[in-house]
């Protein structure tokens, strides 16, 4: 486990990197500058650092502009009554603040919405409910975009929720207000013929703070890209993230924290179980700390847990450091099996297979799990676990 | 009253070069109440003998029988052994990451006991057993000996020992890797078990340290996959002052 340590870095490993930049190899690294305009980007062949993990055959033609709008999705929003909901179009000067689409499928996503949805809390109130919306894949390919602001000083909790079926390249922008509290659960609960292309870009403000939890469980090809940016200094950013992938399921998370201003916090830990033949997650955690983000504190973490033969994990960590004037930057990645001598020693002790199973899943996601706070969620995903691990053993 | 009856047992474990047979023949009886020290040289297949009793994946039985009361041993599932009350303190406790101590200790009390202990009254259990081996309560926290010593595994395995309270207990080198301080604690576990006389305990050891603590019924030396010489406790005084050469003679290790 590598915990880098300003102001001599060197030395980490554990499969991710540590590089002391004078500029960012960050933006290098992706093929193409990012931008709104999907004409902007070349068709990705799949080597490209952004593409190679991922099957592109299986974007459905998200990637390369052969899928039309030709489906549609059925969305539902609650919220308490003094958050304001609107159906914008694309000229909104409201849209695109919390952050430019960085690959071809994010920009194909920006350039083909029709109406944008913008959810607004008003400064300095705090909802007692959450608000929830959900979509619901009715088939055919969707493109979207949503916009969640919370005005200075509001606090809110946001529920997103994905079901059914669906092709869908869709952005979501977090715009948090200084001092504004938020926490998001995305819950990417699909049918198992669903691919889901989202890029989640939130802007922090002034001693803001923001708590993300992706929850990934289904569909075929689910790719999400939470990025993180500062407007001010003293904002906090927590991303949490769990995924169950099955049988040739493909889930892939691509973090990015972009430390730009000084004494932000960052903390990042994700968690995936595997099982099944060619399940495949992947999972890139980059950190960059620019040279003005003096007093910096980050740390990020993925674990994964293989319960079967045949699946597979990619987990790159990357942390980039432009100053020394840090107080803390660090990652950790690892990939654990869950052995037949686990499960043989859990059975000594009478413990069915089934529940030994139960048991260390469980206990794997269960920090993460308790990070939701929302009851009624934290509830489905234990039943969804519960469901998933039974279908294993079946 | 319960009996572990084992019968020209022959085991054979899967090699490079095709199976090898490591268990050769080993026929033993342990009694609720009784002791039997199990005192063999490296590679005798002692250690084979304690998994092939638990139900390890990796060892076939290609001979013989193993019965408690009467009941065939080696037809149940690994967890079926052990709620019919065989219990194996193992050598190298595996490491569950994930799993707190007292979540793995409750769940195995629930499958052996075949329902979950009452809350309040199994706090106290649990807390009065670790306190008795001395094992600090912040322990029951951690994941599943993961990070833990040598020491603290071995208490672990003793505190499993006392809460499921089998009716066959193999203890496989639990002495091994220990400071004197750590196993008289852990023999002191055992004994507070055996005193119940309500357990049948195969002490499977290297070295005659632990039988200064424990003091067995019997004595049996194993050698080349079976037991060669059996006795009362005189006979660790004698492998004690003379070694296990007499019983390698001719190559045993293979």
């Amino acid at each position: 486990m590598a915990k880098a340590q300003t102001p001599s870095p060197a030395g980490a490993a554990g499969g991710g990197a540590v590089a002391v930049a004078a500029e960012s190899t960050v933006a290098t690294r992706m093929s193409a500058p990012p931008s709104f305009d999907v004409a902007d980007f070349p068709v990705p062949h799949g080597r490209e650092e952004e593409w190679r993990f991922t099957p592109l055959e299986r974007l459905r033609g998200l990637h390369s502009g052969t899928a039309k709008a030709d489906g549609s999705v059925k969305a539902d929003l609650s919220a308490p009554d003094e958050v304001i909901i609107e159906t914008v179009g694309r000229e909104d000067a409201r849209l695109g603040r919390a952050g430019t689409p960085v690959d071809r499928v994010a920009a194909q996503a920006y350039s083909s919405f029709e109406k944008a949805l913008v959810v607004t809390v008003p400064s300095e109130r705090v909802l007692d409910e959450p608000i929830r919306l959900t979509v619901h894949g009715e088939g055919g390919v969707t493109f979207g975009h949503t916009v969640f602001e919370l005005k200075p000083f509001a606090e809110a909790v946001l529920i997103l929720d994905h079901t059914g079926d669906t092709v869908r390249a869709a952005n979501v922008e977090y715009v948090l207000g200084d001092g504004a509290k938020l926490t998001v659960v995305s819950v990417q609960d699909w049918d198992d013929t669903a691919v889901h292309v989202s890029q989640h870009n939130a802007l922090v403000g002034r001693d803001a703070s923001l708590k993300s939890i992706v929850v990934t469980f289904g569909g075929d090809l689910v790719r999400i890209h939470p990025r993180v940016s500062y407007a001010g200094p003293g904002g906090e950013a927590e991303l949490y993230g769990l995924y169950f992938t099955d049988n040739g399921q493909h889930h892939e998370h691509r973090l990015f924290i972009d430390h730009d201003s000084p004494n932000c916090r960052s903390n990042v830990a994700y968690k995936g179980a595997l099982q099944g033949q060619d399940a495949h997650a992947v999972w890139i955690g980059d950190v960059l700390i620019r040279a003005r983000a003096t007093g910096t504190d980050t740390y990020e973490l993925n674990r994964n847990l293989v319960l079967t033969d045949g699946a597979r994990v990619d987990s790159v960590p990357n942390l980039e450091i432009e100053t020394g004037e840090i107080a803390g930057a660090g990652h950790a990645s690892a990939t654990g099996r869950f052995e037949d001598e686990q499960l043989f020693y859990l059975m000594t002790r009478g413990i069915p297979a089934e529940e030994a199973r139960r048991l260390v899943v469980r206990g794997f996601f269960a920090e993460l799990v308790q990070q939701i706070g929302v009851p009624d969620v934290e509830e489905r995903l234990i039943a969804k676990l519960e469901a998933e691990l039974e279908a294993s053993i079946a | 009253m319960a009996t572990l009856e084992i019968n020209d047992l022959h085991v054979s474990v899967e090699t490079e070069g095709g199976p090898a047979e490591i268990l050769r023949g080993v026929n033993l009886t342990v009694k609720q109440g009784e002791t039997h020290a199990i005192m063999g040289p490296n590679g005798s297949g002692k250690s084979t003998l304690a998994y092939s009793l638990a139900g390890h994946p990796k060892y076939t039985v290609t001979g013989g029988t193993v019965t408690l009361d009467g009941e065939d041993v080696l037809e149940m599932a690994v967890d079926e052994r052990a709620r019919a009350g065989v219990f194996l303190a193992m050598q190298y406790p595996v490491e569950v990451p994930g799993v707190s101590v007292s979540n793995f200790l409750r769940t195995a009390a629930t499958a052996v006991r075949g329902e979950a202990p009452k809350l309040r009254t199994w706090v106290k259990e649990v807390k009065e057993a670790m306190a008795r081996l001395e094992m600090d309560p912040a322990f029951a926290e951690r994941n599943v000996n993961e990070g833990f010593s040598g020491g603290e595994k071995k208490r672990h395995e003793i505190l499993q020992l006392e809460l499921l309270r089998p009716k066959i207990a193999i203890l496989d080198e639990t002495d091994s890797g220990l400071d004197i301080d750590a196993l008289r604690t852990v023999s002191e576990g055992v004994n507070r078990v055996r005193g119940s006389g309500e357990v049948g305990t195969l002490l499977i050891t290297h070295y005659t340290r632990i039988l200064r603590y424990i003091n067995p019924d019997h004595v049996h030396v194993f050698a080349r996959g079976r037991i060669v010489e059996s006795g009362g406790p005189e006979l660790a005084e004698k492998l004690e002052a003379e070694g296990y050469e007499q019983y390698v003679k001719g190559g045993a290790a293979e």
